[in-house]
């Protein structure tokens, strides 16, 4: 446990926890990161604009930790196979599986739901 | 007013993966990796993210019969665990476990400027495309199974 930072790790999520309950309560909508994606290429009759929104708030994210000393990783240090079959294998599972960590993982288990707790436990 | 708030939950959502340290994929990884040097960080992650949004919702959501703005909750209302939900699952726990990457923290990886990260947000692109297809394919296949019938 060489790499255990408990205070960050308690921080980070309850500022997640926070922000799928503020998105439930003010917007109405689960904050799940997949659907969130996957919905955002819908037609404009289906009103994405909700779904850009979060992500680009998601993708400015680093510019309000900086400041405060939390940092993207420099560059992702993977290997090339791992980061295509890694990326279509989460895209395929979400979709086909209707959420995936947060949708599941938070929003979903914190509601009970069956099929998010089962889901849960299979992927991680 | 709906998508600045959408936007500050965005935002929200991005600090917290980042102040946890869920944007490094090597730190997912030794925490899916039970059986080496394991790190327990993410499952504090996931308790604390809980514990916050399950007593907010039991306390404050349930309460009330919309959103502060928009006419209703869209919330899944769905408990069947079919063959979708579960292969589904196990398709993205091998993705995840690989590559230690789910879609938050890929996005909030975006200003890296890694190609890495570009690629890996357009194979998981491409995989819910797949995933979509295979959806439309078998309920065509139950649909004309079922007329032939």
């Amino acid at each position: 446990m060489a790499n255990f930072t408990p205070f960050e790790a308690l921080l980070g999520g309850s500022i997640l926890g926070l922000s799928a309950l503020l998105f439930l309560l003010i917007n109405g909508r689960i904050a799940g990161i997949s659907s969130i994606v996957s919905g955002s290429f819908k037609s404009l009759a289906n009103k994405p604009q909700w779904r850009w929104s979060f992500i680009v708030g998601i993708i400015l994210a680093p510019l309000v930790t900086q400041p405060i000393g939390y940092y993207l990783p420099k560059h992702i240090d993977l290997s090339w196979p791992v980061v295509i079959i890694g990326g279509f294998l989460v895209g395929f599972g979400s979709y086909l599986g209707s959420g995936c960590t947060s949708g599941h993982g938070i929003c979903g288990i914190g509601r009970l739901s069956p099929r998010s707790i089962i889901a849960t436990i299979i992927l991680c | 007013m709906k998508l600045f708030s959408a936007f500050i939950a965005g935002l929200l959502f991005g600090i917290g993966l980042i102040i946890a340290n869920m944007v490094d994929p090597h730190k997912v990884l030794s925490f899916l990796d039970i059986t080496g040097k394991w790190d327990a960080s993410l499952a504090l992650v996931m308790a604390a993210g809980l514990t916050i949004f399950s007593s907010g919702y039991f306390l404050l959501v349930k309460a009330r019969k919309k959103p502060l703005l928009g006419e209703r909750f869209f919330i899944p209302e769905r408990q069947i665990i079919d063959n979708k939900l579960l292969v589904g699952a196990i398709f993205f726990g091998l993705g995840w476990g690989l590559s230690g990457i789910c879609p938050g923290p890929a996005l909030a990886n975006v200003l890296t400027g890694d190609i890495k990260i570009f690629v890996f947000i357009a194979f998981m692109l491409m995989g819910m495309y797949c995933a979509r297809l295979l959806i439309k394919l078998t309920q065509n296949k139950v649909a004309v199974a079922q007329i032939v019938e």
